[in-house]
């Protein structure tokens, strides 16, 4: 008895690493409903420009398949960066958690651009339903976005500082869950809200 | 926003300037208790920093407590104002506001904390585990409640309460039907809480599949964690559904945009949907861990096994799938078209079968049993009746054209007020008296307990009958007055007589916690009623890492089989040996962060830019260094364990 | 008027079950819903008596069961009564009590459904119903007769045994349409043409008011409908085309403003007024039938393009 009941404390607290993983899981699956809702909102309400423009007239082309880009690639530098922590090598992990946050900037920037261009133009949140939730819908991704950035950066210097670790391991694990996640919210705001939209 | 609210404090209503006058009082009280008695730093390292779940869970029912006293209190004034028609006690704005603080505060910061204060205390403890989880995360989450309650409750002095219902339905909900930052008290008070509820609902239901005790298969698990298990994924997909619900209303509000507004192309019946489909589940979150307690007082009660122990868990698991496709029939009068409503008739009705199974499988526990009337069985007998009849007129409702005829009247409060009191606090009620010696290591006073029971359950059915009746009378709710032209009179007056024996119980039930502290009978065995799962094999109260040895688990209702078969706990002469136990440190920052957020909603409110930015920034600058703390943890020495275990009486 | 509803034997239990309710309230005028006054609260009222003895069904027996267990199997030295603390399932039972709900769930939901597809139709066939656009307005309502061209505040005239299909709406705050008496209620809903039939067959004033809320004034948002014989009602319409003022756009302003106000009668009103409502709440973006009749009513543009 005595014997297992020693034994039996260990592997509990071993599990303990896999329970945040598990646990963001989770949270993605809540995060995923809340972009289902907004998506459910701007499918509704899409069409209720209530008689300004419509996004046919409203998104440029090139922009936003920019923006898809640089997703994307910032997507896939996440993806290179995990498989240099995998080796071991710090400094190609931090060489593309930089790229990845460079990316990922230059995204944040031309979003924000593009709204800025939109409001001049008269197309601003308080115009109609429309654009009430396509500033709701690609706003809050764009928000995400920036979450994930600060938080990407407060990992790197936590790399810099404390080397790979299990710990660190973690936290580029689901910091880079977490930003292909918003990739994946993306190519459904590409396709429904902008392809949609100009189509 | 700033200067359309009449002004920063309210005023102009003597209710209000009493309440400002005792809560001036109350705090100074507090504020000089704890620097007379050096009290300061007691509070910050055992209660605000703590991620100790028993002591997270005494918080949860403490603030729990507090607010079944605040919207008690609303309850009482409506009656009030109800017992006589024509009646000037209350003005028809204020009015507004109580029934709409009076909704809220049930649900989302009366009933939520007092079902978390459950979990926490008690899941670890019964699937043999010495935390939950993500302790941090767990604190976390109580502090979102705690100061999102104060922030909702801060509106009743400050700024003006909301007053569009518990469920605010716009467009009266929108800037142009409620100028005032009342609207924005309640988006953001139910907002930062809600986020802690998604929180705890995360935790919960990784600790229940990742910690349970070696040996202890899914199907061994006592039902109440199996209840807890079903609510927390409803909550993992209901909440995120009213996360978005508000921040809309909010972006509506705070920039003027047209989601759910009648102008400009918006559509106020999304709204009504999408609250719907968080509010329906809703009310499975808070019932079925009621549910679960039930069961596991039924059993300990009647000394008998569970009876349909799988009918049971499948029972639960279809009542939490189901809750989400019957949203609608809170709006069949909405003219969604025959199609929709006879669909959600029919699934609403479809619920009625898993429950009433339940209750079948509760009575058939107790037959061939041996009943023991304790005051968690009284509670529980108390709420069979009720809940059935509550249901009945549950599946009453959901016939889409009879509904027609009951909706927003006062058949509809009788019914809801019977399902959420019969089923939900009747078992939150039970689940304290079960579980109070655990906590704290007495038991509750019988007799006043006694006295209590009875004044709650005779004001409850004096208060509710009367009004299925106002129902058929064609009382609709929200009427601030009515005139004695419809006969109405007489059954209002009686519905305010039981609100305040009701009340009067309430009183019974803290006299009766006050008394007990100085002469509660003592639990000295850590099993006062002959329990059969896990909680009861440990010492009352547990000790700060509950089980010092996991305990291996070979059954269901395993601390039964252990005393049966004489081993683990129960077992004698076994020599054990001590290893190091694992445990979280505490932690400030979900005391600060969650302060952070209660600045940044103050400040949204108000719609004081600059104090939101300076909130929200406070609560990444948390976050960050939480991110950067690497030692959370630490090891209890086996020294310390075997003291511990000494103290309290344990063999070493 | 439950041909369609009911088998002979349901609606007699139905029949037998009511007169116990009347019994039970004292033959009491007060209870609204126990009193209907027309076909359509005469179907609902039978469902809800179908659905009260279905209940009971369950409910008796269950509560009766409950009092002799706990009575039988108390704790008590000397109870005879056998004891059993590892029986803990039974396939037979197990079946009854899921089969039973079942059973009575699926009468109830056949029933439910018939009712609700019957009451989208006109509750009689043979006679030309009229039609009354409302407007729930901030405290107040608003009611216009498209075939008499006049409108009323706060009070509405039908013809008695004529089915009266209302059209709804809100000009914003949504509401809900209520004659216990004549019926179920239906929201009013801005942006939306909410249609609800009702009839009264008898001559009689019926007490109608608002259900949801609305806000400071909400609790005086009360109407009477007067049934009266077709012949009277014409003769009201006539009078009140003669003597009554117009119903202008600045009038309408006025009334739309928050207030309560008294009863009051029109001899005209603006022709689009009740479509300009619609429209300027976001009936733009309803489907046609949403506000120019047809049958049934599917929610939402749901934007299939």
């Amino acid at each position: 008895m005595a014997q297992s009941a020693i034994s039996m404390d260990a592997p509990q607290e071993h599990q303990h690493d896999t329970f945040k993983l598990l646990g963001f899981w989770i949270f993605l699956v809540t995060d995923c409903i809340i972009f289902a809702c907004l998506f459910a909102v701007y499918a509704v309400l899409r069409t209720h420009t209530d008689g300004d423009l419509t996004g046919r007239e409203l998104f440029e082309v090139k922009g936003f398949t920019a923006e898809t880009l640089i997703l994307l690639a910032s997507s896939f530098t996440s993806g290179l960066a995990s498989l240099a922590m995998h080796k071991g090598s710090k400094k190609q992990l931090l060489g593309w958690l930089t790229v990845t946050v460079l990316l990922g900037l230059s995204f944040v920037g031309l979003e924000i651009t593009e709204f800025a261009k939109m409001a001049s133009e008269g197309a601003r949140i308080s115009t109609n339903a429309f654009l009430s939730s396509f500033f709701t819908l690609v706003g809050t991704h764009g928000l995400h976005v920036s979450f994930g950035l600060i938080w990407m950066i407060g990992v790197m210097v936590q790399i810099a500082r404390f080397g790979i670790d299990s710990l660190t391991k973690e936290k580029v694990t689901i910091v880079g869950l977490y930003w292909h996640f918003l990739d994946v919210v993306w190519i459904f705001i590409f396709t429904v809200v902008y392809l949609l939209g100009v189509m | 926003m700033g200067e359309k609210a009449k002004g920063f404090f309210v005023t102009g209503d003597p209710l209000i300037y009493g309440a400002d006058v005792s809560i001036i009082i109350t705090l100074l009280g507090i504020l000089v208790f704890l620097t007379y008695f050096k009290k300061w730093g007691w509070l910050w390292s055992e209660w605000l920093t703590t991620v100790d779940h028993k002591k997270i869970g005494i918080m949860y029912l403490v603030s729990s407590l507090l607010m079944l006293f605040r919207g008690g209190v609303d309850a009482l004034l409506m009656r009030m104002q109800l017992a006589m028609p024509n009646t000037h006690f209350l003005q028809s704005q204020h009015y507004n506001e109580i029934f709409t603080t009076h909704g809220t505060i049930m649900i989302l910061f009366m009933a939520m904390p007092f079902m978390f204060a459950l979990f926490n205390i008690v899941i670890p403890l019964q699937i043999g585990a010495r935390d939950v989880a993500y302790p941090f995360l767990n604190a976390m989450s109580f502090w979102l409640f705690f100061f999102g309650a104060l922030l909702f409750n801060l509106s009743f002095v400050i700024g003006g309460s909301p007053d569009a219902g518990w469920l605010s339905y716009p467009p009266l909900s929108e800037l142009a039907g409620s100028p005032g930052p009342g609207q924005n008290f309640y988006i953001w008070g139910i907002q930062i809480s809600g986020i802690g509820s998604l929180a705890t609902g995360i935790n919960f239901l990784v600790t229940i599949l990742k910690m349970r005790a070696p040996g202890m298969k899914l199907m061994q698990m006592p039902l109440f964690t199996w209840s807890v298990l079903s609510s927390c994924i409803t909550i993992i997909f209901a909440f995120p559904v009213l996360t978005v619900t508000l921040a809309l209303l909010f972006v509506d509000r705070f920039f003027g945009a047209h989601i759910f507004t009648a102008a400009s192309g918006g559509n106020p019946m999304m709204y009504v949907n999408l609250i719907w489909m968080w509010g329906h589940p809703e009310v499975y979150i808070v019932v079925l861990p009621a549910f679960g307690i039930y069961s596991e007082i039924v059993s300990t009660f009647s000394k008998k096994k569970i009876f349909g122990y799988k009918s049971m868990v499948f029972s639960m698991i279809i009542i939490s799938v189901l809750g989400y496709f019957t949203w609608v029939h809170h709006f069949f009068t909405m003219g969604a078209g025959a199609d929709v409503n006879t669909f959600f008739a029919i699934t609403t009705m479809a619920i009625g079968i898993p429950t009433g199974v339940k209750i079948f499988n509760w009575l058939f526990t107790m037959f061939r049993g041996r009943i023991t009337m304790t005051q968690p069985m009284l509670w529980t007998l108390a709420f069979i009746p009720c809940f059935l009849v509550g249901g009945a007129t549950g599946v009453m409702l959901a016939a889409a054209p009879a509904d027609y005829q009951y909706h927003n009247s006062y058949f509809l409060i009788a019914h809801f007020h019977q399902t959420l009191i019969g089923g939900v606090v009747f078992g939150y009620l039970a689940g304290l008296y079960y579980w109070w010696p655990k906590m704290f290591g007495f038991k509750l006073n019988d007799r006043i307990g006694k006295w209590a029971f009875w004044t709650w359950n005779i004001g409850f059915y004096v208060c509710f009958m009367p009004q299925y009746a106002l129902g058929f009378m064609g009382m609709t709710r929200r009427v601030y007055t009515y005139g004695w032209d419809m006969g109405w009179a007489p059954y209002n007056l009686v519905s305010t007589a039981g609100a305040f024996l009701m009340g009067i119980g309430f009183i019974f039930q803290v006299w009766q916690i006050l008394y007990s502290i100085k002469h509660g009978e003592r639990d000295l065995t850590g099993d006062p009623w002959n329990g059969r799962t896990l909680e009861w094999s440990i010492p009352s109260p547990a000790p700060h890492y509950n089980f010092a040895h996991l305990p291996a688990v070979r059954s269901d209702d395993s601390w039964w089989d252990m005393k049966k078969h004489r081993y683990g706990a129960a077992g004698q002469d076994e020599i054990k040996e001590y290893a190091p136990i694992h445990m979280p440190k505490n932690s400030g920052i979900p005391f600060l962060m969650s302060a952070c957020w209660f600045v940044a909603g103050f400040g949204l409110t108000f719609e004081w830019i600059w104090l939101g930015i300076a909130g929200l920034a406070g609560i990444g600058i948390c976050l960050l260094a939480r991110s950067f703390q690497r030692n959370t943890d630490y090891y209890i020495p086996v020294d310390e364990i075997k003291r511990t275990e000494a103290s309290i009486g344990r063999v070493v | 008027m439950s041909k369609r509803l009911s088998s002979g034997r349901l609606r007699m239990v139905s029949v037998l079950a009511a007169g116990l309710l009347v019994l039970l309230s004292g033959c009491d005028r007060r209870y609204l819903i126990f009193n209907p006054s027309g076909p359509v609260a005469e179907k609902e009222l039978h469902l809800i008596i179908l659905s009260a003895v279905l209940c009971a069904v369950v409910v008796i027996p269950v509560l009766a069961l409950l009092i002799f267990i706990v009575y039988r199997y108390r704790d008590k030295p000397g109870n005879k009564a056998p004891y059993t603390p590892e029986w803990s399932d039974s396939k037979i039972l197990e079946i009854v009590w899921w089969g039973v709900p079942i059973i009575i769930i699926g009468i109830l939901g056949v029933y439910t459904a018939k009712t609700t597809y019957s009451l989208v139709k006109p509750p009689v066939e043979d006679v030309k119903p009229i039609t009354i656009q409302v407007t729930s307005l901030d405290w107040k309502w608003l009611f216009q007769y498209p075939d008499q061209k006049i409108a009323t505040v706060n009070y509405a005239e039908i013809p008695a045994g004529v089915p009266v299909q209302f059209h709804l709406t809100s000009d914003q705050m949504m509401n809900s349409f209520w004659v216990p008496e004549l019926g179920g209620q239906e929201y009013t809903m801005p942006g939306m043409a909410m249609r609800l039939w009702l009839q009264a067959d008898q001559p009689g004033t019926y007490y109608g008011s608002g259900a949801n809320f609305t806000g400071k004034g909400f609790a005086h948002m009360k109407f009477k409908v007067v049934a009266k014989p077709q012949a009277e009602f014409n003769q009201w319409a006539k009078q009140v085309k003669k003597t009554a003022p117009a119903l202008t756009e600045a009038k309408y302003q006025q009334l739309a403003q928050k207030g309560l106000s008294e009863k009051q009668t029109y001899s005209s009103y603006p022709e689009r007024l009740f479509l300009d409502t619609i429209d300027r709440n976001g009936g733009k973006y309803m489907k046609p039938e949403m506000k120019h009749g047809g049958h049934d009513m599917s929610m939402m543009d749901h934007d299939n393009e």
